[in-house]
């Protein structure tokens, strides 16, 4: 009887905000949300431009009969799989020695590598150059595929971040049970940081899947070790083919992007967050 | 006897096993540095003093390179015709673009911020651009923009305006290159988004407290939190105008519509139309790799670096008075 009559607690501090504001705040939801729609219908206009109009199958099947599209994209998936390998094996052992060892000049090494990680690369593609032409590497894909199996600074910034944030007690754990650091490395770290290799690794593949600047310095000369990029580049040119088949060339070019993306969206946006919020 | 020997041994084995200890730390470090001490000095701190030897010479790949001194820069700083435009193009895309970009993509990652629904969606959609191929992006553009058929000035017309010649005008085809730079906002928008949904929900509540609307709880909570992110934002924008080349030169390539055959040599479209898209990337490639002027070419890019080095420094520096560190106290 008594408790009946007390009203529960919650009811009372939870009370209905006022009419007025329930209104504004709709209204508001609904504004915000209109703008999104309007904004993300322009986000996807180029997109749609892309696609034949009236859609034509023969458009996709022309692309490859005007240009050795297959050439390129074989030398696309050697340079971007081949560098994304180097990345990985490379930037991981690094960024474990910057993170969880302790050692002098720890510190100054990875001041090194945010110098590194700042620095424009267009200052030293000169010196390379005449590097590689010495070793007579310019005209392959040899130049753009090696420098990436020695370690790349911002992978190596980003997994050491991540490596940073994996709880002493696991390592300590497996230092107990008799570890050495290189097992350690090889079981404990591997696995926990997962996540972070994911978005090194797409974050390689994707920016030398879609690398223009490098291939055109050393392949420009040379057509049979054109990427994707530098073909696509020269599509309308080479044959001066219709805008269609250009716009047809194109959306071949982003779809394996497009699908990368989306089979691994979570990795992305998890990267993407850890470099720059924590940077 | 025997145990004060042993109470003199125990303590240099000991060391002895410390030492040995250190040492195999040491290299232990030193193997997994390894690549990345291999590739720091090759791949970066080679080519850098190498950047400033070439840069006092005459090298042009085929004989070996001739001491002269100083002329490159004297010829860079004071006689080159087309550096001057360069460096005005590159300052222009650089004072222009990214404070659009960071404004844009705040704007974007404050209305995703607030959605109620559908935030992934709409995250995605924001994004995908950011992940197209520059090249493609450009190609895409250069069609859209089209003066005659594009879409965009046929939607145009039907307004009853005539559309701008875009890439193929030297005033609009800077502003034709930032807006394809909005479209591809989507990383400085998702980084912004995560720092803006990870501003302390308690700071906005005591913000309303105090009667601040709105308006003033962006400006005095929203922005000074995640100011950190939009420093990061600055400088890597100014570090990425510095290097402007790809969208250049695609854009100038292809909007030219010339009949330029692959490695030929004679055709020069780069900076189309008129030298407005020539940026200073655009403008060392081309001494560098169509002319083969290593020397000037070096010379360029030292000067690149050091303006990319102080303007960096710079930026920090000055930030100290407007950017918040949260917890940077402890």
């Amino acid at each position: 009887m008594s408790t009946a009559s007390v009203p529960v607690p919650t009811a009372l501090t939870r009370r209905k905000p006022p009419a007025s504001v329930r209104r504004r705040r709709f209204l508001m939801a609904v504004a915000n949300h209109s703008m999104l729609i309007v904004a993300a219908v322009v986000f996807l206009a180029p997109f749609s431009h892309l696609w034949p109009n009236p859609f034509r199958w023969q458009n996709f099947v022309d692309v490859f009969h005007q240009a050795p599209i297959f050439r390129w994209a074989l030398n696309t998936m050697i340079y971007a799989c081949l560098a994304t390998l180097g990345v990985v094996v490379s930037s991981i052992p690094v960024a474990y020695a910057l993170s969880r060892i302790r050692w002098r000049g720890r510190n100054l090494a990875f001041g090194l590598v945010l110098i590194a990680l700042m620095l424009p690369p267009v200052v030293s593609v000169v010196p390379l150059y005449v590097m590689w032409a010495k070793l007579g590497l310019v005209g392959g894909l040899g130049p753009l595929i090696i420098p990436n199996w020695f370690g790349d600074a911002f992978s190596i910034f980003l997994l050491r971040q991540f490596f940073m944030t994996i709880p002493e007690e696991y390592l300590d754990a497996a230092r107990v049970d008799g570890c050495g650091e290189l097992r350690i490395l090889a079981t404990v770290v591997l696995r926990l940081a997962k996540p972070a290799i994911a978005a090194v690794a797409l974050f390689s593949f994707l920016y030398t899947f879609n690398d223009f600047f490098l291939p055109l310095l050393y392949t420009r000369e040379n057509p049979s070790r054109w990427v994707l990029q530098i073909g696509l580049s020269e599509f309308r040119s080479l044959h001066q083919v219709q805008w269609n088949l250009t716009m047809a060339a194109t959306l071949l070019v982003m779809a394996p992007v497009i699908i990368v993306f989306f089979l691994a969206q979570k990795a992305f946006v998890e990267g993407v967050t850890l470099t720059g919020v924590k940077g | 006897m025997a145990s004060s020997a042993a109470a003199t041994a125990q303590p240099l084995d000991r060391t002895r096993a410390r030492r040995r200890a250190a040492w195999r730390r040491r290299r232990l470090v030193l193997l997994l540095m390894a690549p990345w001490l291999i590739g720091f000095s090759a791949f970066f701190g080679y080519p850098l003093v190498m950047s400033v030897y070439l840069s006092f010479t005459h090298y042009d790949l085929l004989s070996s390179p001739k001491w002269i001194g100083t002329a490159n820069y004297r010829y860079l700083f004071t006689q080159d015709p087309q550096v001057g435009e360069a460096v005005k193009n590159t300052l222009w895309i650089i004072a222009v673009m990214v404070p659009l970009q960071v404004v844009f993509a705040f704007g974007v990652a404050l209305m995703l911020a607030r959605a109620r629904r559908g935030v992934g969606f709409f995250r995605t959609i924001f994004y995908l651009p950011a992940l197209a191929p520059p090249v493609a992006a450009t190609l895409a553009f250069v069609y859209i923009l089209n003066p005659a058929t594009g879409p965009v000035n046929v939607l145009l017309k039907h307004l009853g305006i005539d559309g701008p010649l875009w890439f193929q005008s030297p005033s609009w085809s800077k502003p034709s290159l930032v807006l394809l730079g909005l479209w591809g906002v989507g990383n400085i928008m998702i980084i912004f988004l995560a720092a803006i949904l990870d501003v302390p929900r308690h700071l906005y509540e005591s913000a309303e407290l105090d009667g601040a609307g709105p308006l003033q709880r962006l400006r005095w909570v929203t922005l000074p939190t995640i100011s950190p992110v939009i420093l990061f934002s600055v400088v890597i924008g100014v570090i990425a105008g510095l290097q402007y080349f790809t969208q250049a030169y695609v854009a100038a390539n292809v909007a030219s519509g010339q009949a330029s055959q692959a490695g030929d040599q004679t055709v020069n479209n780069l900076g189309y139309p008129e030298a407005s898209t020539l940026f200073y990337p655009v403008e060392l490639y081309q001494h560098g790799f169509r002319y083969f002027n290593m020397g000037y070419a070096s010379a360029m890019s030292v000067l690149l670096l050091v303006v990319a080095f102080t303007i960096t420094v710079l930026i920090i520096r000055n930030s100290r008075r407007w950017v918040h560190y949260v917890g940077a106290a402890k």
